[in-house]
Protein backbone atom coordinates (compact mmCIF):
# COMPACT_ATOMS: atom_id res chain seq x y z
CA UNK A 1 0.00 0.00 0.00
CA UNK A 2 2.11 3.03 -1.40
CA UNK A 3 -0.64 5.65 -0.16
CA UNK A 4 -1.27 6.39 3.95
CA UNK A 5 -4.51 8.74 3.43
CA UNK A 6 -6.41 9.39 0.20
CA UNK A 7 -9.33 11.63 -0.02
CA UNK A 8 -11.56 11.58 -3.01
CA UNK A 9 -14.54 14.23 -3.06
CA UNK A 10 -15.04 14.79 0.75
CA UNK A 11 -17.89 16.45 1.86
CA UNK A 12 -18.90 18.15 4.70
CA UNK A 13 -21.71 20.73 5.64
CA UNK A 14 -22.72 22.03 9.55
CA UNK A 15 -26.17 23.00 9.52
CA UNK A 16 -26.05 25.11 6.34
CA UNK A 17 -22.65 26.39 6.13
CA UNK A 18 -21.11 24.07 3.30
CA UNK A 19 -17.28 23.79 4.86
CA UNK A 20 -15.62 21.32 2.69
CA UNK A 21 -16.90 21.21 -1.00
CA UNK A 22 -15.21 18.38 -2.59
CA UNK A 23 -11.93 17.98 -0.99
CA UNK A 24 -9.38 15.15 -3.20
CA UNK A 25 -5.53 14.69 -1.77
CA UNK A 26 -3.03 12.11 -1.40
CA UNK A 27 -0.79 11.45 1.62
CA UNK A 28 2.09 8.85 0.22
CA UNK A 29 3.29 6.99 3.46
CA UNK A 30 6.17 8.30 5.36
CA UNK A 31 6.28 11.79 3.71
CA UNK A 32 5.10 14.64 5.65
CA UNK A 33 1.40 16.39 4.25
CA UNK A 34 0.70 20.19 5.40
CA UNK A 35 -2.47 21.52 4.95
CA UNK A 36 -2.39 25.14 4.77
CA UNK A 37 -5.78 27.18 4.97
CA UNK A 38 -6.85 30.53 6.69
CA UNK A 39 -9.01 30.43 9.78
CA UNK A 40 -12.36 28.34 9.14
CA UNK A 41 -10.57 26.99 5.72
CA UNK A 42 -12.18 23.55 7.34
CA UNK A 43 -8.68 22.03 8.35
CA UNK A 44 -9.47 20.92 11.71
CA UNK A 45 -12.93 19.38 10.08
CA UNK A 46 -10.81 17.09 7.48
CA UNK A 47 -8.44 16.35 10.42
CA UNK A 48 -11.55 14.90 12.66
CA UNK A 49 -12.84 13.18 9.19
CA UNK A 50 -9.77 11.44 9.05
CA UNK A 51 -9.54 10.50 12.83
CA UNK A 52 -12.84 9.25 13.35
CA UNK A 53 -14.59 12.57 15.03
CA UNK A 54 -16.59 13.46 12.93
CA UNK A 55 -18.61 11.43 9.80
CA UNK A 56 -18.65 12.96 6.03
CA UNK A 57 -21.56 13.74 3.99
CA UNK A 58 -20.23 13.00 1.13
CA UNK A 59 -16.93 11.52 -0.59
CA UNK A 60 -14.26 8.68 1.07
CA UNK A 61 -11.87 9.47 3.02
CA UNK A 62 -9.51 6.25 3.27
CA UNK A 63 -6.89 6.01 5.94
CA UNK A 64 -4.20 2.91 5.87
CA UNK A 65 -6.24 1.20 3.91
CA UNK A 66 -9.39 1.60 5.82
CA UNK A 67 -12.44 3.71 4.87
CA UNK A 68 -12.96 5.96 7.80
CA UNK A 69 -17.03 5.83 8.06
CA UNK A 70 -17.50 1.95 7.28
CA UNK A 71 -14.05 0.79 9.43
CA UNK A 72 -13.88 3.37 11.94
CA UNK A 73 -12.25 0.75 14.36
CA UNK A 74 -9.45 0.19 11.73
CA UNK A 75 -8.79 3.22 11.43
CA UNK A 76 -7.78 4.13 14.76
CA UNK A 77 -5.38 1.10 15.33
CA UNK A 78 -3.02 2.91 13.11
CA UNK A 79 -3.36 6.94 13.95
CA UNK A 80 -2.83 9.49 16.67
CA UNK A 81 -4.43 12.89 16.63
CA UNK A 82 -2.88 15.68 18.55
CA UNK A 83 -5.51 18.18 18.14
CA UNK A 84 -5.91 22.11 17.86
CA UNK A 85 -6.30 22.33 21.65
CA UNK A 86 -4.06 20.50 24.47
CA UNK A 87 -6.29 17.33 25.24
CA UNK A 88 -4.12 16.72 28.53
CA UNK A 89 -5.37 15.36 31.66
CA UNK A 90 -5.42 17.98 33.80
CA UNK A 91 -5.12 16.66 37.29
CA UNK A 92 -3.06 13.72 36.60
CA UNK A 93 1.16 14.60 36.22
CA UNK A 94 2.44 14.56 33.08
CA UNK A 95 3.94 11.24 33.65
CA UNK A 96 0.20 10.09 34.80
CA UNK A 97 -0.94 11.13 31.83
CA UNK A 98 1.63 8.59 29.70
CA UNK A 99 1.36 5.82 31.75
CA UNK A 100 -2.74 6.36 31.20
CA UNK A 101 -2.13 6.32 27.52
CA UNK A 102 0.25 3.75 27.05
CA UNK A 103 -2.14 1.30 29.40
CA UNK A 104 -4.82 2.40 26.84
CA UNK A 105 -2.96 0.73 24.37
CA UNK A 106 -2.39 -2.51 26.12
CA UNK A 107 1.82 -1.67 25.86
CA UNK A 108 3.63 -4.00 27.85
CA UNK A 109 5.72 -1.56 30.13
CA UNK A 110 4.04 1.52 30.53
CA UNK A 111 6.21 2.89 33.66
CA UNK A 112 9.11 2.62 31.34
CA UNK A 113 7.44 3.87 28.00
CA UNK A 114 6.35 6.60 29.85
CA UNK A 115 9.80 7.94 31.47
CA UNK A 116 11.51 7.09 28.27
CA UNK A 117 9.66 9.56 26.34
CA UNK A 118 9.98 12.09 29.34
CA UNK A 119 13.41 11.80 28.38
CA UNK A 120 13.03 12.11 24.92
CA UNK A 121 10.76 15.47 25.30
CA UNK A 122 13.28 16.71 28.23
CA UNK A 123 10.08 16.67 30.53
CA UNK A 124 11.83 14.61 33.15
CA UNK A 125 11.74 17.42 35.64
CA UNK A 126 8.35 18.34 35.03
CA UNK A 127 7.25 14.71 35.33
CA UNK A 128 5.57 14.82 38.54
CA UNK A 129 4.04 18.11 38.50
CA UNK A 130 0.34 18.61 36.80
CA UNK A 131 0.07 20.52 33.06
CA UNK A 132 -1.58 22.97 34.64
CA UNK A 133 1.76 24.18 36.45
CA UNK A 134 3.31 23.53 32.88
CA UNK A 135 4.41 26.50 30.23
CA UNK A 136 2.77 26.26 26.95
CA UNK A 137 5.38 24.32 25.02
CA UNK A 138 5.77 22.27 27.69
CA UNK A 139 1.94 21.49 27.55
CA UNK A 140 2.10 20.79 23.86
CA UNK A 141 4.77 18.86 24.25
CA UNK A 142 3.15 16.49 26.32
CA UNK A 143 0.14 16.34 23.83
CA UNK A 144 2.75 15.11 21.18
CA UNK A 145 4.12 12.77 23.51
CA UNK A 146 1.00 11.50 24.35
CA UNK A 147 -0.18 11.10 20.64
CA UNK A 148 3.39 9.22 20.11
CA UNK A 149 3.39 6.32 23.11
CA UNK A 150 3.07 3.40 20.91
CA UNK A 151 4.39 4.35 17.67
CA UNK A 152 0.92 4.79 15.32
CA UNK A 153 1.76 5.07 12.06
CA UNK A 154 0.07 7.72 10.83
CA UNK A 155 -0.16 10.84 13.04
CA UNK A 156 -2.47 14.36 12.69
CA UNK A 157 -0.84 17.35 13.84
CA UNK A 158 -3.42 20.43 13.99
CA UNK A 159 -1.57 23.23 14.34
CA UNK A 160 0.96 22.08 16.72
CA UNK A 161 3.00 25.33 17.25
CA UNK A 162 -0.02 28.24 17.48
CA UNK A 163 0.54 30.01 20.20
CA UNK A 164 4.38 28.65 20.80
CA UNK A 165 7.48 30.89 20.51
CA UNK A 166 9.86 30.62 18.43
CA UNK A 167 12.31 28.00 20.57
CA UNK A 168 9.64 26.32 21.13
CA UNK A 169 8.39 25.74 17.40
CA UNK A 170 12.10 25.16 16.67
CA UNK A 171 11.83 22.40 19.10
CA UNK A 172 8.53 21.15 17.70
CA UNK A 173 9.90 21.02 14.74
CA UNK A 174 12.99 18.83 15.03
CA UNK A 175 10.26 16.09 16.73
CA UNK A 176 8.06 16.08 13.39
CA UNK A 177 11.29 15.43 11.10
CA UNK A 178 12.62 13.17 13.91
CA UNK A 179 9.15 11.06 13.38
CA UNK A 180 9.06 11.26 9.33
CA UNK A 181 13.08 10.17 8.95
CA UNK A 182 11.99 7.02 11.16
CA UNK A 183 9.12 6.49 8.82
CA UNK A 184 6.23 7.69 10.17
CA UNK A 185 3.51 9.30 7.97
CA UNK A 186 2.47 13.15 9.34
CA UNK A 187 -0.14 14.85 8.31
CA UNK A 188 -0.20 18.69 9.57
CA UNK A 189 -2.18 21.78 9.09
CA UNK A 190 -0.84 25.43 9.87
CA UNK A 191 -1.49 28.62 9.09
CA UNK A 192 2.26 29.61 9.61
CA UNK A 193 3.32 29.40 5.93
CA UNK A 194 7.21 29.16 6.80
CA UNK A 195 6.32 25.57 8.85
CA UNK A 196 4.83 24.36 6.12
CA UNK A 197 7.71 24.95 4.13
CA UNK A 198 10.76 24.30 6.77
CA UNK A 199 8.93 20.62 7.35
CA UNK A 200 6.66 19.67 4.98
CA UNK A 201 7.07 16.99 1.75
CA UNK A 202 3.75 18.20 0.00
CA UNK A 203 1.99 21.25 0.67
CA UNK A 204 -1.73 21.78 0.06
CA UNK A 205 -3.78 25.01 -0.02
CA UNK A 206 -7.37 24.77 1.41
CA UNK A 207 -9.59 27.26 -0.14
CA UNK A 208 -13.23 28.05 -0.36
CA UNK A 209 -13.47 24.22 0.49
CA UNK A 210 -11.74 22.75 -2.23
CA UNK A 211 -7.77 21.75 -2.36
CA UNK A 212 -6.99 24.68 -4.91
CA UNK A 213 -3.32 24.00 -5.07
CA UNK A 214 -0.90 20.97 -4.36
CA UNK A 215 2.41 19.67 -4.21
CA UNK A 216 6.31 19.94 -3.26
CA UNK A 217 7.41 23.31 -2.69
CA UNK A 218 9.26 23.26 -6.05
CA UNK A 219 5.87 22.49 -7.74
CA UNK A 220 4.13 25.43 -6.33
CA UNK A 221 6.53 27.56 -6.74
CA UNK A 222 6.16 27.52 -10.82
CA UNK A 223 2.16 28.14 -10.20
CA UNK A 224 3.07 31.85 -9.98
CA UNK A 225 2.86 33.88 -12.96
CA UNK A 226 6.08 34.04 -14.94
CA UNK A 227 6.46 37.55 -15.05
CA UNK A 228 6.41 38.31 -11.39
CA UNK A 229 9.37 35.26 -10.77
CA UNK A 230 11.70 37.59 -12.73
CA UNK A 231 11.21 40.75 -11.05
CA UNK A 232 11.69 39.19 -7.68
CA UNK A 233 15.30 39.01 -6.55
CA UNK A 234 15.04 36.55 -3.86
CA UNK A 235 12.86 32.95 -4.20
CA UNK A 236 9.58 33.42 -3.61
CA UNK A 237 8.69 32.71 -0.19
CA UNK A 238 5.09 30.16 0.13
CA UNK A 239 3.67 33.68 1.93
CA UNK A 240 3.61 34.96 -1.95
CA UNK A 241 2.74 31.79 -3.25
CA UNK A 242 -0.05 31.21 -1.27
CA UNK A 243 -1.40 34.82 -1.45
CA UNK A 244 -0.89 34.78 -5.18
CA UNK A 245 -2.71 31.51 -5.99
CA UNK A 246 -5.50 32.75 -3.30
CA UNK A 247 -5.43 35.97 -5.33
CA UNK A 248 -5.87 34.43 -8.27
CA UNK A 249 -9.45 32.22 -7.50
CA UNK A 250 -10.99 34.44 -6.26
CA UNK A 251 -10.60 36.86 -9.47
CA UNK A 252 -12.34 34.21 -11.61
CA UNK B 1 -13.88 -11.81 21.34
CA UNK B 2 -13.05 -13.16 24.79
CA UNK B 3 -9.45 -10.87 24.50
CA UNK B 4 -11.67 -7.95 22.95
CA UNK B 5 -13.69 -8.36 25.91
CA UNK B 6 -10.88 -8.39 28.45
CA UNK B 7 -9.78 -5.64 26.35
CA UNK B 8 -12.46 -3.81 27.13
CA UNK B 9 -12.61 -4.62 30.95
CA UNK B 10 -8.94 -3.59 31.28
CA UNK B 11 -9.81 -0.51 29.44
CA UNK B 12 -12.71 0.28 31.76
CA UNK B 13 -10.21 -0.11 34.55
CA UNK B 14 -7.69 2.40 33.42
CA UNK B 15 -10.69 5.01 33.27
CA UNK B 16 -12.09 4.18 36.42
CA UNK B 17 -8.64 4.69 37.78
CA UNK B 18 -8.04 8.17 36.29
CA UNK B 19 -11.27 9.12 37.31
CA UNK B 20 -11.01 7.89 41.14
CA UNK B 21 -7.62 10.01 40.68
CA UNK B 22 -9.92 13.39 40.21
CA UNK B 23 -12.15 12.79 43.26
CA UNK B 24 -9.16 11.76 45.41
CA UNK B 25 -7.30 14.88 44.62
CA UNK B 26 -9.89 16.96 44.82
CA UNK B 27 -11.11 15.93 48.17
CA UNK B 28 -13.08 19.29 48.52
CA UNK B 29 -15.70 18.32 46.25
CA UNK B 30 -16.41 15.40 48.89
CA UNK B 31 -16.50 17.81 51.57
CA UNK B 32 -18.90 20.12 49.64
CA UNK B 33 -20.93 17.01 49.40
CA UNK B 34 -21.27 15.81 53.05
CA UNK B 35 -21.27 19.14 54.65
CA UNK B 36 -25.02 20.16 53.36
CA UNK B 37 -27.03 17.10 54.23
CA UNK B 38 -24.64 17.50 57.39
CA UNK B 39 -25.84 20.99 58.27
CA UNK B 40 -29.18 20.01 57.23
CA UNK B 41 -29.33 17.06 59.46
CA UNK B 42 -28.04 19.04 62.44
CA UNK B 43 -30.60 21.49 61.82
CA UNK B 44 -33.43 19.72 61.77
CA UNK B 45 -32.62 17.19 64.63
CA UNK B 46 -31.64 20.04 67.34
CA UNK B 47 -33.42 23.15 65.97
CA UNK B 48 -36.74 21.80 64.43
CA UNK B 49 -36.80 18.48 65.65
CA UNK B 50 -38.37 19.50 68.95
CA UNK B 51 -41.84 20.66 66.89
CA UNK B 52 -41.61 17.95 64.59
CA UNK B 53 -43.77 14.97 65.70
CA UNK B 54 -42.93 12.04 63.37
CA UNK B 55 -44.26 9.15 65.95
CA UNK B 56 -41.26 8.40 66.21
CA UNK B 57 -38.86 8.69 68.95
CA UNK B 58 -35.54 8.77 67.44
CA UNK B 59 -35.66 11.46 64.74
CA UNK B 60 -32.23 11.51 63.51
CA UNK B 61 -33.41 7.63 62.59
CA UNK B 62 -36.22 9.23 60.81
CA UNK B 63 -34.36 11.52 59.27
CA UNK B 64 -31.27 9.77 57.92
CA UNK B 65 -32.87 8.65 54.44
CA UNK B 66 -33.75 11.25 53.38
CA UNK B 67 -30.64 13.17 54.13
CA UNK B 68 -28.40 10.53 52.19
CA UNK B 69 -30.62 10.83 48.96
CA UNK B 70 -29.95 14.59 49.06
CA UNK B 71 -25.99 14.21 49.26
CA UNK B 72 -26.72 11.47 46.65
CA UNK B 73 -28.53 14.06 44.12
CA UNK B 74 -26.11 16.88 45.21
CA UNK B 75 -23.09 14.36 44.74
CA UNK B 76 -23.66 13.49 41.23
CA UNK B 77 -23.73 16.54 40.21
CA UNK B 78 -19.90 16.75 39.95
CA UNK B 79 -19.90 13.72 37.44
CA UNK B 80 -21.48 15.72 35.34
CA UNK B 81 -18.71 18.51 35.93
CA UNK B 82 -15.93 16.12 35.16
CA UNK B 83 -18.34 14.32 32.00
CA UNK B 84 -18.41 18.02 30.91
CA UNK B 85 -14.65 18.83 31.19
CA UNK B 86 -13.69 16.07 29.42
CA UNK B 87 -15.61 16.94 26.83
CA UNK B 88 -14.85 20.59 26.64
CA UNK B 89 -11.23 20.11 27.39
CA UNK B 90 -10.99 17.66 24.03
CA UNK B 91 -9.34 14.61 25.79
CA UNK B 92 -12.51 13.09 25.02
CA UNK B 93 -11.57 13.27 21.49
CA UNK B 94 -8.15 11.71 22.30
CA UNK B 95 -9.81 8.86 23.37
CA UNK B 96 -12.19 8.53 20.99
CA UNK B 97 -9.43 8.49 18.16
CA UNK B 98 -7.58 5.58 19.88
CA UNK B 99 -8.76 1.96 19.73
CA UNK B 100 -10.47 1.43 22.98
CA UNK B 101 -14.21 1.27 23.62
CA UNK B 102 -15.64 4.23 23.60
CA UNK B 103 -18.25 3.35 26.28
CA UNK B 104 -15.30 2.57 28.80
CA UNK B 105 -15.15 6.40 28.99
CA UNK B 106 -18.49 6.93 30.01
CA UNK B 107 -18.75 3.89 32.52
CA UNK B 108 -15.69 5.65 34.03
CA UNK B 109 -17.30 8.46 35.43
CA UNK B 110 -20.29 6.33 35.88
CA UNK B 111 -18.31 3.54 38.38
CA UNK B 112 -16.51 7.02 39.86
CA UNK B 113 -19.83 8.43 40.53
CA UNK B 114 -20.45 5.03 42.45
CA UNK B 115 -17.72 4.90 44.39
CA UNK B 116 -17.48 8.56 45.70
CA UNK B 117 -21.49 8.75 46.63
CA UNK B 118 -20.90 5.81 48.70
CA UNK B 119 -17.96 7.33 50.26
CA UNK B 120 -20.38 10.57 51.50
CA UNK B 121 -22.68 8.39 52.52
CA UNK B 122 -20.38 6.12 54.53
CA UNK B 123 -18.89 9.79 56.06
CA UNK B 124 -23.01 10.87 56.63
CA UNK B 125 -24.06 7.77 58.55
CA UNK B 126 -20.97 7.89 60.49
CA UNK B 127 -21.73 12.18 61.55
CA UNK B 128 -25.94 10.42 62.09
CA UNK B 129 -24.02 8.06 64.61
CA UNK B 130 -22.46 10.41 66.69
CA UNK B 131 -26.18 12.04 66.80
CA UNK B 132 -27.79 9.15 67.95
CA UNK B 133 -28.29 7.06 64.80
CA UNK B 134 -29.10 3.79 65.51
CA UNK B 135 -30.32 0.51 63.37
CA UNK B 136 -31.41 -2.78 64.54
CA UNK B 137 -30.94 -4.17 60.85
CA UNK B 138 -29.19 -7.08 60.33
CA UNK B 139 -26.43 -7.55 57.77
CA UNK B 140 -28.93 -8.52 55.19
CA UNK B 141 -31.04 -5.57 55.76
CA UNK B 142 -27.68 -3.10 55.31
CA UNK B 143 -26.69 -5.06 52.21
CA UNK B 144 -30.66 -4.11 50.68
CA UNK B 145 -29.95 -0.92 51.90
CA UNK B 146 -26.64 -0.70 50.04
CA UNK B 147 -28.16 -1.79 47.28
CA UNK B 148 -31.23 0.61 47.05
CA UNK B 149 -28.85 3.85 46.91
CA UNK B 150 -26.35 2.33 44.81
CA UNK B 151 -29.42 2.19 41.94
CA UNK B 152 -30.61 5.62 43.07
CA UNK B 153 -27.18 6.64 42.53
CA UNK B 154 -26.93 5.10 39.47
CA UNK B 155 -30.31 6.27 38.27
CA UNK B 156 -29.23 10.03 38.79
CA UNK B 157 -25.93 9.66 37.74
CA UNK B 158 -27.30 8.47 34.17
CA UNK B 159 -29.28 11.97 34.35
CA UNK B 160 -26.06 13.60 35.57
CA UNK B 161 -24.23 12.34 32.42
CA UNK B 162 -27.02 13.64 29.96
CA UNK B 163 -26.09 17.01 31.54
CA UNK B 164 -23.01 16.76 31.44
CA UNK B 165 -22.86 15.64 28.05
CA UNK B 166 -24.77 18.36 26.45
CA UNK B 167 -24.67 21.14 28.44
CA UNK B 168 -23.12 24.26 26.71
CA UNK B 169 -21.76 25.69 30.24
CA UNK B 170 -20.25 24.58 34.09
CA UNK B 171 -23.26 26.01 35.41
CA UNK B 172 -25.73 24.48 33.29
CA UNK B 173 -23.86 21.11 33.90
CA UNK B 174 -24.85 21.25 37.38
CA UNK B 175 -27.80 23.43 37.79
CA UNK B 176 -29.93 20.48 36.74
CA UNK B 177 -29.06 18.62 40.14
CA UNK B 178 -30.66 21.78 41.83
CA UNK B 179 -34.45 20.63 41.07
CA UNK B 180 -33.49 16.37 42.30
CA UNK B 181 -32.01 18.10 45.57
CA UNK B 182 -35.18 19.79 46.43
CA UNK B 183 -37.79 16.21 45.42
CA UNK B 184 -36.68 15.17 49.08
CA UNK B 185 -38.24 18.14 51.14
CA UNK B 186 -41.72 17.41 49.38
CA UNK B 187 -41.50 13.75 50.48
CA UNK B 188 -41.81 11.85 53.69
CA UNK B 189 -38.33 12.52 54.42
CA UNK B 190 -38.53 15.02 57.21
CA UNK B 191 -42.10 14.85 58.15
CA UNK B 192 -45.05 12.37 57.60
CA UNK B 193 -47.24 13.09 54.37
CA UNK B 194 -50.14 13.46 56.60
CA UNK B 195 -49.41 17.03 57.61
CA UNK B 196 -49.51 18.38 54.16
CA UNK B 197 -52.45 19.79 52.37
CA UNK B 198 -54.16 17.41 50.21
CA UNK B 199 -52.41 18.60 46.74
CA UNK B 200 -48.78 18.41 48.25
CA UNK B 201 -49.52 15.69 49.96
CA UNK B 202 -50.52 13.77 46.61
CA UNK B 203 -47.63 14.96 44.92
CA UNK B 204 -45.48 13.41 48.12
CA UNK B 205 -46.91 10.38 47.96
CA UNK B 206 -46.33 9.38 44.78
CA UNK B 207 -43.51 10.78 43.58
CA UNK B 208 -40.15 8.71 43.54
CA UNK B 209 -38.66 9.55 46.93
CA UNK B 210 -41.10 8.81 49.32
CA UNK B 211 -40.91 4.57 48.73
CA UNK B 212 -37.32 4.87 48.43
CA UNK B 213 -37.14 6.55 52.26
CA UNK B 214 -39.47 4.54 53.34
CA UNK B 215 -38.37 1.24 52.37
CA UNK B 216 -34.63 2.35 54.04
CA UNK B 217 -36.42 3.37 56.80
CA UNK B 218 -38.22 0.12 57.38
CA UNK B 219 -35.22 -1.83 56.50
CA UNK B 220 -32.66 0.56 59.16
CA UNK B 221 -35.72 -0.36 61.84
CA UNK B 222 -36.25 -4.37 60.95
CA UNK B 223 -39.74 -3.45 60.36
CA UNK B 224 -41.43 -5.20 57.52
CA UNK B 225 -41.12 -3.33 54.43
CA UNK B 226 -44.57 -3.34 53.10
CA UNK B 227 -44.70 -2.57 48.85
CA UNK B 228 -42.09 0.18 49.18
CA UNK B 229 -39.20 -1.80 48.46
CA UNK B 230 -40.66 -2.74 45.08
CA UNK B 231 -41.86 0.72 44.39
CA UNK B 232 -38.74 2.29 45.27
CA UNK B 233 -37.48 -0.54 42.64
CA UNK B 234 -39.43 0.11 40.48
CA UNK B 235 -39.14 4.17 40.46
CA UNK B 236 -35.09 3.87 40.33
CA UNK B 237 -34.89 1.00 37.55
CA UNK B 238 -37.17 3.31 35.42
CA UNK B 239 -35.62 6.61 35.87
CA UNK B 240 -32.24 4.13 34.96
CA UNK B 241 -33.27 2.99 31.80
CA UNK B 242 -34.91 6.25 30.41
CA UNK B 243 -31.84 8.60 31.62
CA UNK B 244 -29.81 5.65 30.01
CA UNK B 245 -31.19 5.48 26.60
CA UNK B 246 -30.65 9.49 26.56
CA UNK B 247 -27.20 9.73 27.83
CA UNK B 248 -26.00 7.50 25.11
CA UNK B 249 -27.80 9.01 23.05
CA UNK B 250 -26.14 12.48 24.14
CA UNK B 251 -22.77 10.37 24.11
CA UNK B 252 -23.08 9.45 20.64
CA UNK B 253 -23.78 13.21 19.48
CA UNK B 254 -20.48 14.45 21.22
CA UNK B 255 -18.24 12.45 18.57
CA UNK B 256 -20.65 11.86 15.83
CA UNK B 257 -19.29 8.74 14.15
N1 LIG C 1 -19.30 21.54 15.16
C1 LIG C 1 -19.49 22.57 14.32
N2 LIG C 1 -20.72 23.12 14.18
C2 LIG C 1 -20.93 24.16 13.34
N3 LIG C 1 -19.97 24.72 12.60
C3 LIG C 1 -18.73 24.22 12.68
C4 LIG C 1 -18.41 23.13 13.55
N4 LIG C 1 -17.11 22.85 13.43
C5 LIG C 1 -16.62 23.73 12.53
N5 LIG C 1 -17.59 24.56 12.07
C6 LIG C 1 -17.41 25.61 11.06
O1 LIG C 1 -16.74 25.06 9.96
C7 LIG C 1 -15.81 25.96 9.43
C8 LIG C 1 -14.44 25.30 9.36
O2 LIG C 1 -13.98 25.06 10.67
P1 LIG C 1 -12.57 24.39 10.96
O3 LIG C 1 -12.41 24.35 12.43
O4 LIG C 1 -12.45 23.11 10.23
O5 LIG C 1 -11.58 25.46 10.34
P2 LIG C 1 -10.01 25.54 10.46
O6 LIG C 1 -9.49 25.61 9.08
O7 LIG C 1 -9.48 24.47 11.32
O8 LIG C 1 -9.83 26.96 11.14
P3 LIG C 1 -8.77 27.45 12.23
O9 LIG C 1 -7.56 27.84 11.47
O10 LIG C 1 -9.42 28.63 12.84
O11 LIG C 1 -8.53 26.35 13.18
C9 LIG C 1 -15.86 27.19 10.32
O12 LIG C 1 -16.65 28.15 9.66
C10 LIG C 1 -16.52 26.72 11.56
O13 LIG C 1 -17.29 27.76 12.12
MG1 LIG D 1 -8.58 24.38 13.12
Amino acid sequence: MEKAIEVKGLRKSFKDVEVLKGVDFEVTRGEIFALLGSNGAGKSTIVKILCTLLKPDGGTAVVNGNDVASRPGHVRQSISLTGQFAAVDEILTGRENLIMIAKLRHLKNPHQVADDMLKRFGLTEAAHRKPSTYSGGMRRKLDIALSLVGNPQIIFLDEPTTGLDPEARIEVWKIVKALADNGTTILMTTQYLEEAEQLADRIAILHEGRIIANGTLAELKTLLPQAKVEYVEKQPTLEEIFLAIVGNKEAI
Amino acid sequence: METAKNRSFSDMGVMLGRSIRHVFRSMDTIITVCITPIAMMLLFVYVFGGAIDTGTDNYVNYLLPGILLIAIASGISYTAYRLFLDKQRGIIERFHTMPIARSAVLWGHVLTSLVSNALSVFIIILVALLMGFRSSAGILSWLAVAGILMLFTLALTWIAAIAGLSAKSVEGASAFSYPLIFLPFISSAFVPTESMPLVVRVFAENQPVTPIVSAIRALLASQPVSNNIWIALAWCLGILIVAYIFAIRAYKRTSSA
